[in-house]
């Protein structure tokens, strides 16, 4: 129970807490559920990029919602990860446009040369898989995203080329 | 009002209504999965998609509010083209696994899709599994056949106000989960097994036990809280398989607290008595009713005989029927004595006499949740009558809510006022209060008016108002719906008697209503009854007081009978209760169960049957008579308790015992009614002063209210069963981000 009971405070650095205040200063006194994607985003940077479950749950105690509202939006962005990413992680979009461009191929890549599948760590601890839904960058699809950066009409050979390039 | 048109009929509908709200107060039926008229519309399955009359494509019925003018077609190539495609999509990721679902012949997903679905699926691909979650010993999921309707999650959301279920991950991986490994733990939960119209949420211990349709349904009343909440009992071949909720908008709506839901399961374990019991040279010997009873009867008449009727006295639970109480009492009075109680937990009888004709409310059930300013003395709804706390949560969308407590409570709503007080400050903060009160009269209407009883001042001068005084009382009297309501916490206060004095005051001096939760399913039912040392039926004088279940229990008393209460778990006085019964000279036990307490110092057990197996009134907390009718037969020689004591009184040769059913046992209560209740109409009378200090038994768990519930494994099994619950208040869903709550 300790673990999981410790306050936010005593999670993230006071650095990091008044940035978290600065965003809940933004909205109304009984709307602090505004500040969550704000909150998450900066809690994960300072943990290691991801969102672990005492994480979670002292964010949600710090606005004072909900445990599962938390949980429900850290699993429906994917820039919020919830296991200890690699050092790089790729966000592959597999949407329609993309597909239709061959994101299919992508994927294949990502089994075959590092026996990943979306939500997966190569063995290496280099690479993360994400899969995500449109970007909108449709007009470069396939794409993918590396970090902060959209790489796009990717072949496999590009990928190839570009996964190796990550350190 | 507005016209509009549906399938070519012409209806009037109101200005703000929605489609399927019309379609459904005229009995047209539109499919639709998540819509609940008790919830926030999400119109996110598209099941109800109507034609409407110029209208490029068709319309969410849920969604769409009526215009005037408007033509709408549920059912015409449009609509019928719309809803087949939109049940085609549904039908992708289900399972189709009906055959082996218990939800099968009571699903909406397969009524449904029996009108609108294909015959044949066009749909070839791998379906989407969804892995399956433990979330509590109450609720069986089976993830891969929800739909997505969100009703659940919303159920918590808006009307149990904690939130445990959430839509999880995004898009095709979107599932209905708790955060990470949590259980539902809510008071409420059961009522998501209702509200899922497909088979995802199904009750798990009734899981696999019968068919819809082989199932006999038998309304009936719960008997766990002063709600009575009204029940569906759904039996197979005698057996009690679940209980699901009766609608009725005057008392639980469409819910039912777990404790109404789950209690049943107390019944059906293999601790039944099956028979009468004996105590013979120290053994316990199973015998037949004729000797059972005779050994009853005659250790009954031997205490009068040996030491007069004052030592004789009856205890009955607090949750027993009107007809019940009304025989117990008959058959003690008949016998010589005033000594019948059913008063358990409560340690203050001094202001009984100042009591009116039963334990009321005040307000409608209803109208809690309309109330603008309530204030709760004592009073823990969330664990003590459930649905209760679900209408005030309602009340507080714009109504404010202060709470005085002498211990931490958690609401399922927000308090404006949380003052926290010792066990012995209930009247000093209450005096306060109502100082407070009574300035903010002197200063708003000038010269006091008649709101003010002789002797207040006189009795409020020690107890001047303070800030926090002041505030609550500010809140207390705004606006025009206003109640003061007095819990069982207060209620148990070894000066409960002042306590309610001053609440009554504190009342009138805010113009609001009075009133009070009580015990059990049926105190109303006990006063009205006559099962009260201090009054007979009707409110009827009595000769002289009898003793009270305190006195009873805490001083020597030669012969007991028990009728479905286990003094050393339900009394508020356990040791000193399990003393004198073992002392006594002679204890007569009715109950339904082989391992009760009485097995320890009772000398006659009778068996009876619990209140699926008996038929009875309640009267609930806003005096509303509840008749049902046994839904099964007790097991074993077991009878229904009114028999038991009919035979009785007949064996004890006692006049007026001649009922041959319980119908006619509460003709015999009514008609007293009719004669005198009217009667009793007690003043509020100023008190000279208040006494000080106090204490409080310790509060029953939401799963140790009486006999029944304490057997309930599934119940036991729970968070709140165990103790578990949360240990800090949860987090409570707001209300600003839900739109279109009814
Ligand atoms: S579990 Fe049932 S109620 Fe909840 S979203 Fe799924 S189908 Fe709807
Ligand atoms: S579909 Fe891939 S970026 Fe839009
Ligand atoms: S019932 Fe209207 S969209 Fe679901």
């Amino acid at each position: 129970m300790s673990a999981e009971t410790r306050p936010l405070t005593d999670m993230l650095s006071a650095d990091a807490m008044a940035r978290i205040d600065a965003w809940i200063a933004k909205f109304p006194a009984d709307r602090k559920r505004a500040a969550v994607l704000s909150a998450l985003r900066i809690a994960q940077a300072e943990n290691d990029n991801y969102l672990s479950e005492p994480l979670m749950k002292a964010v949600a105690d710090y606005l004072e919602i909900p445990r599962i509202a938390v949980f429900e939006v850290a699993t429906f962005y994917t820039m919020y990860h919830l296991e200890r990413p690699g050092r790089h992680v790729v966000s592959l979009c597999t949407n329609v446009s993309c597909m239709l461009a061959g994101s299919d191929r992508l994927l294949q890549v990502f089994r075959e040369q590092y026996g990943i599948e979306p939500g997966e760590t190569s063995a290496d601890g280099r690479i993360t898989l994400k899969e995500v839904e449109c970007m909108a960058a449709c007009g470069g699809a396939p794409m993918c995203e590396v970090g902060q950066q959209y790489h796009e009409n990717l072949t496999t050979e590009s990928l190839t080329t570009l996964l190796e390039g990550l350190d | 009002m507005i016209d509009i048109e549906i399938d070519g009929k012409k209806l009037k509908a109101e200005q703000g209504d929605m489609i399927i709200e019309v379609a459904d107060a005229h009995d047209i039926r539109i499919p639709r999965f998540c819509y609940h008229k008790k919830l926030s519309i999400a119109a996110n399955c598209r099941m109800c998609l109507v034609d409407v009359e110029n209208s490029r494509k068709p319309l969410p019925a849920c969604q769409t509010p009526v215009a005037d003018g408007m033509v709408i077609r549920t059912a015409s190539a449009l609509a019928r083209d719309a809803q087949k495609a939109v049940m085609e999509f549904l039908l992708i990721n289900h399972p189709l696994d009906c055959p082996i679902c218990d939800q099968g012949g009571e699903c909406e997903l397969q009524d449904v899709a029996m009108g609108f679905g294909r015959d044949v699926s066009r749909f070839t691909e791998g379906k989407r599994v969804v892995a399956d979650k433990n979330i509590g010993p109450l609720i069986a999921t089976d993830m891969t056949r929800c739909i997505q309707c969100t009703r659940c999650v919303r159920f918590g959301r808006e009307i149990a106000g904690i939130r445990e279920l959430g839509a999880v991950g995004r898009g095709e991986h979107m599932k209905i989960s708790t955060f990470i490994e949590q259980s539902v733990d809510s008071e409420v939960s059961g009522n998501i097994i209702d509200l899922c119209p497909v088979g995802a949420l199904t009750d798990k211990p009734a899981r696999f036990k019968a068919r819809a349709w082989e199932m006999r349904q038998t309304d009936s009343v719960s008997p766990h809280d002063c709600i009575g909440a009204n029940l569906h009992v759904h039996s197979v071949r005698g057996k009690v398989i679940r209980v699901v909720p009766q609608e009725n908008e005057a008392v639980n709506e469409v819910w039912l607290a777990d404790r109404d839901r789950f209690s049943h399961h107390g019944l059906s374990g293999s601790n039944r008595l099956l028979a009468p019991m004996l105590r013979q040279d120290g053994e316990w010997r199973e015998t037949d009713w004729e000797t059972g009873l005779a050994a009853a009867a005659e250790g009954l008449r031997k205490v009068v005989a040996n030491h007069g009727g004052v030592e004789l006295g009856a205890l009955a639970s607090a949750s027993c029927t009107t007809e019940e109480y009304y025989l117990l009492q008959k058959l003690m009075r008949g016998l010589g004595t005033q000594n019948i109680d059913h008063r358990l937990r409560l340690g203050d009888f001094s202001q009984q006499s100042h009591e009116p004709l039963y334990p009321e409310l005040g307000v409608d059930l209803a109208d809690l949740e309309l109330l603008e300013s309530t204030l709760l003395i004592g009073a823990d709804l969330r664990k003590e009558q459930p649905i209760a706390a679900l209408r005030l949560r309602k009340a507080t969308r714009s109504g404010r809510v202060v709470s005085i407590h002498d211990r931490q409570v958690y609401d399922n709503f927000d308090l404006t006022r949380d003052i926290r007080i010792d066990t012995g400050d209930y009247l000093p903060r209450l005096a306060s209060l109502a100082s407070a009160l009574l300035d903010r009269i002197r200063d708003q209407d000038g010269p006091l008016d008649v709101r003010v009883p002789d002797g207040v001042d006189q009795l409020l001068k020690d107890y001047p108002a303070d800030d926090e005084a002041a505030s609550a009382a500010e809140i207390i009297a705004t606006g025009e719906r206003k109640a003061v309501i007095v819990g069982l916490g207060a209620l148990e206060h070894s000066s409960a008697g002042h306590i309610k004095r001053m609440a009554g005051l504190i009342a009138r001096l805010a113009g609001a209503s009075y009133g009070q939760f009580s015990h059990g399913g049926n105190s109303a039912g006990a006063w009205l009854a006559g099962a009260i040392p201090h009054r007979g039926p009707a409110g009827a004088e009595v000769s002289s007081n009898g003793l009270d279940a305190k006195t009873m229990l805490t001083q020597q008393q030669q012969g007991l009978l028990l009728l479905n209460t286990e003094p050393g778990k339900d009394s508020a006085w356990p040791e000193a209760a399990r003393q004198t019964l073992e002392a006594a000279e002679f204890v007569v036990s009715l109950t339904p169960f082989a391992d009760d307490e009485a097995f320890d110092y009772a000398d006659v057990i009778l068996p009876v049957g619990g209140f699926t197996e008996t038929s009875g009134t309640y009267v609930n907390v806003n005096g509303r008579w509840q008749t049902f009718r046994g839904a099964v037969a007790p097991p074993g020689q077991a009878r229904p308790a009114w028999k038991v004591l009919r035979v009785l009184g007949n064996l004890l040769e006692l006049k007026g015992f001649e009922y041959v059913s319980s119908e006619e046992v509460l003709a015999n209560v009514q008609g007293r009614l009719d004669a005198e209740g009217e009667k009793v109409r007690p003043k509020w009378q100023c008190p000279e002063e208040l006494p000080t200090g106090g204490r409080v038994p310790d509060p029953q768990n939401i799963y140790a209210v009486d006999h029944i519930v304490r057997r309930s494994a599934v119940l036991q099994a729970t968070s709140d069963g165990q103790d578990r619950s949360a240990a800090k208040r949860p987090n409570l869903s707001p209300f600003h981000n839900i739109m279109g709550l009814p």
